[in-house]
């Protein structure tokens, strides 16, 4: 099977979440973006699992699936944490380290 | 009466003998005034009460273990007068060696007894002029710390023990100008005299280097026994540095200016280190240094050349100077200029110059103490304005000081008109200009002087209203008697059957000078050119004086009082250059060096502003540096595979 | 190029375009999850059937509700301006972004070697089978650490979300004095609201409560439901039949009282 077009969604999709997590200000926003590139990943890794004949790719975009499920969870946590404090959801807040 | 006149020539001839005897205390001349030295500037003021005393007797001391050690060297026969004494080795660093060695020849043997002898005195003449000074522990501490030094200086028996003494004498030299600690004219002055014989201290130094490095040794016996293998340029440029060295301390032009302004000094040391000894230190090292000058005629030439510019200026100077002192040292400077012309003539002027040397520590010393006793008398004024006919209230000084007066003039039969004179036939010898050199200076000579001894013992009184001159005690007195009395008899004595010429020939060697005009007409010459300046000097100032210098002179009167703008060359060319070099430096190092440093330093700062910018603090930033950075790798992976 | 994986491509890009643009913050979530079931019909279509389900399920199900409820802590209100405030970043970000896409697609696309084999002729005893082989087998580990991965990040985000009291937790008696307190105060009543009570006909929330004789008890409807005014009209029938049943007059019909 031809799974070039899939790559090529791959690619897309990848770099839509790119410009996602670099133009969006929202913490969870940028955070969606995240798992759209990771999403992306995915789909290249199961698209090529079907092109070489063996299931090694699924595997792979399993356990993808599941750390970033466990990343998912974590980075929220840590976006409410900080929204209790700073009573703001906004990337660009957190500043402090600029030179 | 006079020399005899047959055609001599006696090379130097003598090799050194080890010390025994009697010779094996040879130490002893040094210890003892250094010894006094110690215990008077060590003790502090718990030698006050008997410390002068004491720092009086030990050049008594020396000098009678040192006529004692001169009858022994005299009847020692002629080849063995040269004894050496090594105390111990001193340096011995692999192939430079130099022994702790004193030697003991006729011509260090009649520097001992110059020194030790004048020095003695000049010490009895300080125990009644100093005695109101409250400091005078601190004074005769130094005076024999100087006679130490001196010794050391004339009895070493190698340059670099020579420069230690040499050092000795320049300190001793520094501390007694500025005796007077309260003044901020004799600190300076002090200071002044340390700066310039420095700069012949460098002269100086720069010779033994040359020495070791030409020679490998820096003993004078070596030296005279490797001399001829040296270079023409090596010998020359030894010269030379020796003539430079001597020139610092003898007060030769260019390194004259320190020694009119050494003059703040207490008028024993002016006496003592002014007169007689350590500015005729650098006589000694010219003529000592014999197997140098010996075989390079330039350096003789510049040595003579230098001779005859000081014996001008110095009387030029001495002419319009209204200060006692200043215009005896003027004259001092002069007379030194002669002995340094005599070194330089060479064989035929070495005696000569030794000669002239001993006789004027006499008479120059003589008329110095008597200038003291004048001051004293005078409250310590040393303006000769405000003397005046003082003869008649002060005799015993007039006496000696009359007796110098005619000496240095040259009068016979005095001790001046020994040595002058054959220093005058020897410079024809050489050349007529260094002769007519010579005459002229005894003509300005006889005037200053004479208008010296006419202003301050003749003429109308001028004195202040609180003066109430007196003569001296006994104890400034007599060494002034003993002064005069040698004065008169030294020249007779030292030509007495050519006694001076054979006692130190074998050291120096000797030649018998033909100058191209016969003998007799040098003389007459030479008594006529005194007697018209003796003439110019009664007709000015046998009346009358002016009270207050006058003002509108010619301009040969402005620049002697200004010593011949001596100072003033030396301000603008050596200190303003000095400055402008320094300051120079400090702003290249301010603003190259540091700039430079400064600019890597801004540089960096710049640098790190710009790369700064980057550090914005936002995430998404941040983010897109990440994902440039992963693009650019997959672009170099891409890139590869292709 | 079949149809479904023209649809769902399409579907997917939309999708991903929504989030990116969208000014509202659950729109965005909305969107990807869009992006995410189309994504799960890729899957299928690729003969990752479990994969896909687990796509659904896993990423849909739990982790978009994760961010929507996440959304709703911190408010649906902070939308971004659309404006940008950084310098460049903009421009910078959309150039490297295409960059990075055509660099994927040339670099990568270009790798794919059509393979002879079917996935659907390996398959030995089914998808979950196969996929369970190497999982158990070959990245054994890889499985042994992720389920740690797992075990941490739940720790970690019961620890990150915790908020610690302030105040000390009132126990039962501290609580029944602040209420008399309140009561004897400001006169508000020290017990539960009334439910929809004994003489109930309806139990939504809108309907008001019965009191014995009839009448309506008024602070049984929540009190947003009364300000919006959006009370339910009792029927005169209902209220008749409950002063009836109170006075014991009246049999209910239609309904088992249980007692028979």
């Amino acid at each position: 099977m031809d799974v070039t077009n899939y790559i090529i969604l791959s690619a897309i999709l990848f770099s839509i979440g790119a410009v996602g997590v670099l133009v969006r200000r929202n913490a969870i926003v940028m955070f969606m973006s995240i798992e759209l590139m990771l999403n992306a990943t995915n789909l290249a890794f199961v698209a090529f699992a079907r092109a070489n004949g063996n299931f090694d790719g699924q595997v792979v975009a399993f356990f993808v699936m599941v750390v970033a499920a466990a990343e998912v969870v974590i980075g929220l946590a840590i976006i409410m944490a900080i929204f209790r404090t700073r009573k703001t959801a906004s990337i660009d807040e957190a500043n402090l380290l600029r030179a | 009466m006079r020399y005899s006149f047959a055609l001599e020539a006696i090379s130097p001839s003598l090799t050194n003998q080890v010390a025994t005897g009697s010779f094996a205390n040879l130490w002893l001349l040094i210890a003892l005034p250094l010894f006094g030295a110690l215990v008077l500037l060590l003790g502090g003021n718990r030698t006050n009460s008997f410390g002068p005393l004491l720092a009086a007797l030990m050049p008594i001391a020396s000098f009678g273990f040192a006529v004692y050690l001169w009858l022994e060297l005299l009847a020692l026969p002629e080849e063995l007068r040269s004894q050496n004494l090594i105390l111990f080795e001193w340096i011995n660093i692999g192939s430079f060696q130099v022994p702790f060695g004193l030697q003991l020849d006729p011509l260090s043997m009649s520097f001992v007894l110059l020194i030790t002898g004048v020095g003695s005195l000049i010490h009895i003449y300080s125990l009644g002029y100093m005695d109101h000074d409250p400091g005078k522990r601190r004074f005769f501490g130094y005076l024999n710390l100087f006679v130490a030094a001196m010794l050391l200086l004339v009895l070493a028996d190698n340059y670099l023990l020579l420069y230690v003494g040499w050092e000795g004498v320049g300190l001793a030299s520094y501390l007694l100008i500025g005796y007077y600690q309260h003044k901020p004219s004799a600190a300076a002055a002090a200071k002044k005299a340390f700066v310039v014989n420095r700069v012949g201290d460098v002269g100086l130094s720069l010779a033994i280097m040359l020495m070791f490095v030409a020679f490998h040794t820096v003993t004078f016996a070596g030296i005279s026994d490797k001399a001829e293998q040296g270079s023409a340029t090596v010998l020359f440029l030894i010269g030379l540095f020796l003539l430079v060295g001597a020139a610092g301390k003898s007060a030769q032009v260019p390194l004259q200016s320190w020694l009119l302004d050494a003059m703040e000094g207490p008028t024993p040391v002016s006496a003592l280190i002014h007169a007689a000894t350590m500015v005729t230190a650098g006589v000694y090292l010219i003529v000592r240094s014999n197997s140098i000058y010996d075989l390079s005629v330039a350096a003789q030439n510049a040595v003579i050349v230098v001779g005859v510019v000081t014996l001008l200026a110095g009387a030029f100077i001495g002419m319009a100077k209204d200060d006692i002192k200043k215009a005896l040292a003027a004259s001092t400077m002069s007379q030194i200029g002669y002995m340094v012309l005599a070194a330089g003539l060479g064989p035929i002027g070495y005696v000569y110059a030794i000669m002239h040397l001993l006789t004027h520590g006499f008479f120059k010393a003589g008329m110095f103490l008597g200038a003291g006793s004048v001051m004293h008398a005078m409250n310590d004024e040393v303006d000769m304005r405000k003397f005046g006919a003082l003869r008649a209230v002060m005799l015993i000084t007039f006496g000696t000081f009359f007796v110098g007066y005619l000496a240095i003039l040259g009068v016979p039969p005095f001790a001046g008109f020994y040595s002058k004179d054959l220093i005058i036939e020897a410079a024809f010898d050489r050349s007529i200009i260094a002769g007519i050199a010579t005459l002229l200076g005894a003509g300005i000579t006889a005037f200053y002087m004479s208008r010296l001894i006419l202003m301050t013992f003749f003429s109308n009184k001028r004195w202040e209203d609180d003066a109430h001159p007196h003569e001296s005690p006994a104890t400034m007195t007599i060494p002034m008697i003993l002064l005069a009395v040698g004065s008169v008899a030294s020249g007779y004595l030292l030509t007495f059957n050519d006694s001076l010429k054979h006692w130190l020939a074998p050291v120096t060697g000797y030649k018998t000078p033909e100058p191209p005009i016969a003998i007799p007409v040098l003389i007459a010459m030479t008594l006529t050119t005194v007697a018209i300046g003796v003439a110019i000097a009664i007709r000015m100032y046998l009346r009358q004086a002016d009270r207050v210098a006058p003002t509108n002179v010619s301009i040969f009167t402005k620049a002697a009082r200004k010593d011949l703008y001596g100072d003033a060359i030396n301000e603008a060319v050596f200190m303003r250059g000095g400055q402008k070099v320094v300051n120079g430096t400090t702003t290249v190092d301010n603003s190259v060096v540091e700039g430079s440093v400064r600019f890597i330093g801004r540089i960096t700062l710049g640098l790190s502003k710009i790369i700064r910018a980057t550090q914005t603090g936002y995430t998404r930033n941040y983010a897109l540096a990440m994902l440039l950075g992963a693009s650019l790798m997959l672009l170099l992976a891409a890139i590869v595979r292709l | 190029m079949s149809l479904v994986f023209a649809i769902s491509a399409t579907l997917a890009v939309a999708g991903a375009l929504g989030m990116l643009l969208s000014k509202r913050a659950v729109h965005s979530a909305l969107f990807v999850a869009l992006t995410m079931i189309s994504l799960a019909v890729l899957y299928l279509q690729l003969s990752a059937p479990f994969l896909g389900m687990v796509q659904i399920i896993v990423y849909t199900g739990a982790v978009m509700m994760l961010f929507l409820f996440v959304l709703m802590i911190v408010g649906v209100d902070s939308s971004d301006s659309l404006t940008e405030t950084l310098r460049g970043q903009r421009v910078a970000a959309i150039a490297v972004a295409v960059a990075l896409g055509l660099l994927l697609t040339s670099s990568i696309g270009g790798a794919v070697i059509a393979s002879g084999n079917s996935l659907d002729s390996t398959i030995a005893g089914g998808n979950v089978q196969a996929i369970a082989n190497l999982m158990f087998g070959k990245y054994v580990l890889a499985l042994e650490v992720t389920a740690a991965l797992l075990v941490t990040a739940a720790v970690g985000a019961m620890v990150l979300a915790h908020r610690e009291r302030i105040t000390p937790k009132l126990n039962q008696r501290e609580q029944q004095q602040a209420r008399f307190a309140d009561y004897a105060l400001t006169g508000k009543h020290p017990g539960p609201l009334p439910p929809s009570g004994v003489y109930a006909r309806h139990n939504a929330v809108d309907t008001p409560a019965l009191l014995p004789d009839g009448s309506i008890a008024a602070n049984s409807v929540p009190a947003p439901l009364q300000a919006r005014g959006s009370v339910r009209e009792v029927d005169q029938v209902d209220s008749q039949q409950i002063v009836d049943l109170s006075q014991g007059n009246v049999v209910i019909e239609g309904g088992d009282d249980g007692r028979n």
